[in-house]
């Protein structure tokens, strides 16, 4: 799949509690972005990949109703928070197989309609086997056992996490669009009030309102719409077997999931170090502790040595690998449908050297990485993008 | 014939209790002394009554149990059997007869009668009596300090009983003194006097007086007497009154748990053979318009039951309960703020359709590869073999945390610390339940824990049990120690 398809134009919509906004403006803020970033008129779109995840079932007709698209395939799909980053692999994918020629990926997300702060607890299939499962309740779990075999003390372990979180919000303070903008220290992580332990408010990501799209055209039609297409060099998808928790042997502090994924990735993209190799990384911080977690599962770290990277500041924006130089799911927030596409955004611009801010535009990166993991959590997808062809 | 009496008897007395004189500060008055133990937000008689039964070891006993009595005047359903739940959860072949008695604060004693007349008309019969209630009592009332949640549990057959009982009898006598109507959740009584005197003493020591003739007995020939009592002194009046001396006596433990209605001479009797030695007879006196009487004589296989002091130690390790507020939250007297969003649905189907696994807490061990897993795993984990496994009930495993969040997004607001735990038992099965009965400062990675059924939510306008898990209680790890 290197470099058969390219990304010709994005958009993404302010994120943030939208409460003037519906689903259907943010599609069309995020769409028309893309259209004008690409050049390109709406009829020449010959199929959409559409990902959202809370608006039950709906097809995909919302951004068929909002963009008015007109008898062309508009397919849904709802993955967890991998949703958006799953809409992008379908449409290279689809462009890849020669059955499209352009094809738009977008996901949008309306969380702030639901009436309540965070995701809700109860999740599962089961009403009473999962009936208090939280995403924080969850990820937490992380947390405690990568304490535990790492030898690392509830105190240590807080502080540590508080460094991912207060990197993600002072590069946050740099986006525009993003949902938060508050520069926050150390002392406010450990502060914070508790949600699950060790996560405290600070540990977790924003629950937004938001779209983002991204336009997908073959590898001969790329220069067409513009001179700096960004390819698509390789992408993983993996689904882990079984809820973790009931998991038989899982050890809590890695996930299958996470290095199939990128590993597949790797492969595709040619990719033998990705400590040196990649030059940005946005990665699914929708919990500090996950960030952690990822920065090993990655190899962007070694195994039970991602404190000497947080340490040493190497993932932060002047780092060796800076990592959600857009402040993430943290700060840029979390629509969960919405978010690989974003990240992809951040990735595609940066390639471009293109941001909306000089100040958080990273120079020379070359090659960049964008990733999701949903679920509870089950489901890892990472797309791997170049400005360069070959 | 075998002598038939007490095989086991277990208890269950709630982890939480409240001073009663917090209750009584709550409404500026004063308090009366002691304690009274208040079932945690998610128990109820049913679950309570499967942890009495667990106590006695009755579950593991399976197709050695030919039946099962429910008693309780608190039962969650008007009408659906709660011995169906209970029996299910302990893993009770379906071949079990279960039934339900309720209404009276007889129920317990009357379902002993039963057993007992049961096991006469077929030997070899074994049969679980279980008493549960969490009585209501109108807010500043008295009663709502005097009465106290608790259940206990006792086989009743011919095989090797603790106590073998010897005599039973006892009358009837209709009275309006202390009555619920259907539909309401607290209890209404007559003027005390009357219900005292008319009532409670009347019956009682006219039943023990018959009993003591027809068994040409005395109160001296009895090492202890074992009565129900309603209040902090009244069955000490009416002891004398028999003949019985003080040290004679059994504490009913109305300053520790207070009044438990079906289950209290069941948990006072249980903490009588505690103590008791080979040869003492007890004398057991239980009122619910009427009285029931039996006495008891211990049999030499106490020795080898494993529940000395363990009341005392069960006493110990629960946790205070102080704040009233939560109090009334709990037992449904007001209404909490709802916590976040509930994203699941319900479905009877569904309910029914697991009921292994809700209930039964069945999992799976793979007859290819060995494979422990919960809940059954129809494909193996970890070899992938179809449909080749045997289904293992779990619930008398002791796993061990593996991780854990203390999470205080997931509760509601009067029980808002939700414990999100994932343990492991010695064969690898992994389990994700929440856990109950806690203090969060008490909690580690490595801490053993047992498993609890509790009431989960009431979502499609039933109640949804489920397990949970919950740490050992001094009194287990002794046990589990011998």
């Amino acid at each position: 799949m290197k470099d058969k398809v390219a990304i010709v134009g994005m958009g993404c919509s302010k994120f943030g509690e939208r409460w003037d906004m519906g689903l259907s403006d943010l599609i069309i803020e995020a769409a028309y972005e893309g259209y004008a970033d690409a050049g390109i008129e709406p009829g020449q779109i010959d199929a959409v990949f559409y990902s959202n995840g809370t608006t039950g079932a709906l097809a995909a007709t919302p951004v068929a109703d909002a963009l008015k698209l007109k008898n062309i395939p508009i397919l849904r799909n709802e993955n967890y928070c991998c949703s958006g980053h799953i809409a992008l692999i379908e449409a290279c994918m689809a462009v890849a197989s020669g059955a499209y020629k352009t094809v738009l990926a977008i996901g949008a997300e309306k969380l702030k309609d639901t009436g309540f702060a965070g995701l809700g607890a109860g999740r599962g299939i089961s009403t009473v086997m999962e009936a208090r499962r939280t995403a924080p309740g969850s990820f937490a779990l992380i947390g405690t056992r990568y304490f535990e075999e790492n030898g690392i003390s509830y105190d240590e372990g807080k502080r540590l996490l508080a460094n991912i979180a207060v990197k993600n919000h002072a590069n946050g303070m740099l986006s525009p669009k993003a949902h938060f903008h508050k520069e926050i220290t150390v002392e406010d992580v450990l502060k914070a009030p508790i949600i699950a332990t060790p996560l405290g408010l600070f540990d977790c990501c924003g629950n937004s309102d938001g779209a983002a799209c991204a336009i997908i055209t073959s590898a001969e039609n790329a220069r067409s719409f513009r001179d700096d297409p960004i390819w698509i060099k390789g992408f993983g998808i993996s689904m882990d077997a079984g809820l973790p928790h009931m998991r038989p042997g899982f050890g809590w502090t890695s996930f299958d999931a996470l290095k199939v994924s990128s590993g597949k990735a790797y492969e595709m993209a040619g990719i033998k170090n990705p400590r040196e190799e990649i030059d940005v990384a946005e990665v699914h911080d929708c919990f500090t502790v996950t960030e952690m977690l990822i920065y090993e599962d990655f190899g962007f770290s070694a195994r039970g040595r991602a404190r000497d990277d947080i340490d040493s500041g190497f993932f932060e924006r002047t780092g060796g690998l800076p990592v959600n130089v857009d402040g993430g799911l943290k700060c840029f927030g979390h629509p969960v449908g919405a978010s690989g596409i974003r990240m992809t955004y951040e990735i595609y611009k940066q390639l471009q050297g293109r941001t909306d801010n000089p100040e958080r535009q990273l120079k020379g990166a070359a090659r960049g990485l964008s990733h999701t993991f949903g679920g509870p959590p089950q489901l890892s997808a990472v797309l791997i993008a170049g400005n360069e062809k070959g | 014939m075998q002598p038939i009496g007490i095989t086991s008897i277990g208890v269950h007395i709630p982890y939480y209790y409240m001073q009663r004189n917090t209750i009584a500060a709550a409404w500026g008055a004063r308090g009366l002394k002691g304690c009274r133990s208040v079932a945690n937000v998610d128990e109820d008689a049913v679950t309570m009554a499967v942890e009495a039964i667990r106590d006695a070891g009755a579950d593991a006993l399976g197709g050695g149990i030919q039946a099962l009595y429910f008693a309780s005047t608190t039962a969650p359903y008007a009408e659906k059997s709660h011995a169906a739940i209970v029996a299910t959860a302990c893993n009770l072949p379906e071949t079990v007869f279960t039934t339900d008695i309720a209404s009276s604060l007889k129920a317990g004693t009357g379902a002993l009668r039963m057993a007992l007349d049961a096991a006469i008309a077929r030997p070899g019969t074994n049969t679980v009596v279980v008493a549960a209630d969490c009585r209501d009592a109108a807010p500043k009332s008295p009663q709502e300090q005097l009465f106290g949640d608790a259940a206990a549990a006792v086989t009743i057959g011919d095989e090797n009983p603790i106590a073998v009982i010897d005599h039973m009898s006892g009358n009837t006598r209709e009275i309006v003194d202390v009555w619920r109507n259907a539909g309401e959740r607290n209890i209404n009584t007559a003027e005390p006097r009357f219900v005292t005197d008319c009532g409670y003493k009347s019956a009682m020591q006219a039943a023990v007086a018959s009993f003591l003739k027809e068994t040409r007995t005395s109160a001296p020939d009895y090492t202890r007497l074992v009565i129900s009592t309603s209040d902090l002194r009244e069955y000490l009046a009416v002891s004398k009154k028999l003949g019985f001396s003080p040290e004679q006596v059994q504490d009913p433990l109305m300053l520790e748990i207070g009044c438990s209605g079906t289950a209290q001479v069941f948990v006072a009797l249980a903490a009588a053979l505690e103590t008791a030695t080979p040869g003492d007879r007890i004398l057991v006196a239980n009122y619910g318009n009427g009285a029931d009487v039996f006495s008891l004589t211990v049999t030499d296989a106490i020795c080898r039951c494993p529940r000395r002091s363990r009341m005392r130690d069960l006493l110990a390790s629960r946790r205070e309960l102080a704040e009233y507020g939560r109090l009334l939250s709990f037992r449904g007297t007001i209404e909490p703020a709802a916590g976040e969003p509930f994203r699941l649905t319900i479905s009877t189907a569904m309910t029914w359709r697991d009921q292994g696994t809700y209930l039964g807490l069945e999992g799976s061990v793979c007859e290819e590869c060995g494979t422990a897993a919960f809940p059954v795993n129809r494909v193996c984990h970890s070899c992938g073999a179809k449909d080749k496994f045997t289904v293992s009930p779990r619930s008398h495993m002791e796993p061990e945390i593996f991780t854990y969040s203390v999470d205080r997004l997931a509760g509601r607001s009067d029980d808002p610390v939700v414990v999100q735990t994932v343990a492991e038992d010695k064969s690898g099965c992994r389990y994700y339940l929440n856990m109950t009965d806690f203090n969060p400062e008490e909690i580690f990675v490595g801490k053993k824990l047992n498993f609890t059924l509790r009431k989960i939510h009431n979502l499609g306008n039933f109640v949804n049990y489920y397990w949970k898990f919950r740490p050992l209680r001094k009194a287990e790890e002794k046990t589990n120690e011998g």
